[in-house]
């Protein structure tokens, strides 16, 4: 076997028994990459290096997490998405007097901001509670401020039009020199905090859950666990929204879902297409 | 000789006129998947993935994630996201940062693709006006994989074959006309 191989088993291990974290279900390939990436980040001489550190430096982990997790991400990123759920979802979503929306792997918050544009300009933003959850605790930190970088704010006022906006994405922000901070009021029903797909369980009973592009990091046995988690946690006609080239097809749990629209990956829970889910 | 069990072709600038070129040479009977990154900088890969079906002698599909790399099949690497290769052939993706300026990346897709196959990899590196690959190249012959780079004076763009001899060398490195026959010359029994 090589080495590399090994350090990197050494690796998750010392992440599960020294700090509680279980990447033994992340797909190898995006894993050992983001692995190397730490090894230069820390100028580290090796992963074992990097393991060493783990078992013997207070406050590491926390640093390992942060080059773990990756946290990319963009205002109305596929903005035919956003439009959809505003058409398609939103309607459904009004005939309930409160609405609870997970929004899980968050990142540094830019689409709780673009989901929390459009419920504001579809007039439910009011009954409205976003449950915004991330297991890195610094991009938590980073989506409540809501400040981003100008230049990688570029496309977004024209995303969000796509998205059907109906004022200006200015609206929302005020900019200073290179950056541009969205208005705080758009985080009064916004709950941030931190919570591990892999460890911690259901906390709400959902309407909508948004989790787009972190399962792709998850091997199936453990997309399947996640689907389940979102099954549990969504009521009967709830709403699932994933990235738009996520694939299901390989997980039992998802059989409880059916297409909103497949193409956006917009599902529903007893949806067209779903089966009955024997719990 | 050593059995070969996938390709990968990178390409930039320049790049659907030489996959144009090369895709149809290849033998229908080919048993492996060949898997493909070209950078194409708009949002959908559908229009790409419709061309190349056009004229290509094997069916050519988008890589599907989670799904196994198929043989006999061409996978088109979707955009805005990476495409790796796992362990066990299956296709995995990402929305990691750029590498090389670029996403997907073909450095990325070939790093995974030497990590799945080894030595049973052929990576095939053409046009382009960008460096991406070059890493990716020295990934492959690490492992013991096959090194097909298109020759520069035969390129719409040499930069980045041109990266690919300079980082790695190669083992081939042929006019764009003479590639499909070597894929089939390393590829079939
Ligand atoms: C690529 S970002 C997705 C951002 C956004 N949803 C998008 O699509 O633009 C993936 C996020 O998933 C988070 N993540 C990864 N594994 C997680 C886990 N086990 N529990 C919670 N969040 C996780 C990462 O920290 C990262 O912020």
């Amino acid at each position: 076997m090589d080495v590399e191989d090994i350090e990197i088993q050494l690796f998750v291990r010392a992440m599960q028994l020294r700090h509680g974290y279980d990447f033994s279900e992340y797909a190898p390939a995006s894993l050992k990459r983001r692995v190397q990436q730490l090894v230069r980040t820390h100028d580290a001489s090796s992963i074992s290096e990097l393991n060493s550190r783990l078992l013997h430096e207070e406050g590491f982990v926390a640093r390992v997490i942060e080059g773990l997790s990756v946290p990319v991400s963009e205002m109305f990123r596929d903005p035919l998405v956003f439009r959809t759920l505003r058409d398609k979802v939103f309607p459904v979503l009004a005939s309930y007097p409160e609405i609870n929306i997970w929004q899980a792997g968050c990142a540094h918050g830019q689409e709780v901001y673009s989901l929390a544009i459009l419920l504001e300009e579809a007039g439910l933003y009011e009954r409205s509670r976003i449950y915004a959850t991330d297991f890195n605790d610094a991009a938590l930190a980073i989506a409540a401020d809501g400040i981003y970088a100008t230049r990688e704010a570029r496309d977004w006022s024209r995303n969000y039009i796509e998205a059907g906006g109906s004022h200006s994405l200015s609206d929302y922000y005020s900019a200073r020199y290179d950056f541009i901070k969205l208005d705080q009021r758009l985080r009064r029903n916004v709950t941030f905090f931190n919570h591990n797909l892999v460890t911690d369980e259901v906390f709400c009973e959902a309407h909508l859950i948004l989790c787009r592009n972190v399962l792709i990091y998850f091997t199936n046995t453990l997309q399947d666990r996640t689907l389940g988690l979102f099954r549990d946690s969504l009521v009967r006609g709830g709403f699932l929204c994933l990235g738009t080239r996520e694939n299901i097809d390989f997980s039992p749990a998802a059989a409880g879902f059916g297409d909103v629209d497949h193409a956006l990956r917009i599902y529903q829970v007893g949806g067209p297409g779903a089966r009955a889910l024997s719990r | 000789m050593k059995k070969r069990q996938a390709i990968v072709i990178g390409c930039s600038a320049g790049g659907l006129t030489a996959l144009q070129s090369v895709l149809p040479g290849l033998d229908a009977r080919l048993g492996v998947p060949i898997i493909i990154c070209c950078h194409t900088g708009s949002a959908d890969v559908t229009i790409l993935v419709d061309l190349l079906d056009r004229h290509a002698s094997l069916p050519v599909v988008e890589a599907s994630e989670r799904a196994p790399a198929d043989p006999g099949v061409i996978h088109v690497a979707p955009s805005g996201y990476h495409l790796m290769v796992e362990p066990n052939f299956h296709f995995s993706l990402s929305v990691d940062a750029k590498v090389a300026y670029a996403r997907p990346s073909i450095d990325v897709l070939f790093e995974t693709a030497a990590d799945a196959w080894h030595d049973g990899l052929i990576a095939v590196l053409l046009t382009g006006a960008n460096s991406d690959g070059a890493q990716g190249l020295v990934a492959v012959r690490r492992a013991g994989g096959f090194a097909l780079v298109q020759d520069p004076l035969t390129a719409e763009a040499d930069v980045m074959p041109l990266a690919g001899l300079e980082a790695a060398g190669a083992d081939a490195c042929l006019p764009l006309d003479a590639i499909a026959a070597k894929l089939n010359e390393l590829c079939l029994p």
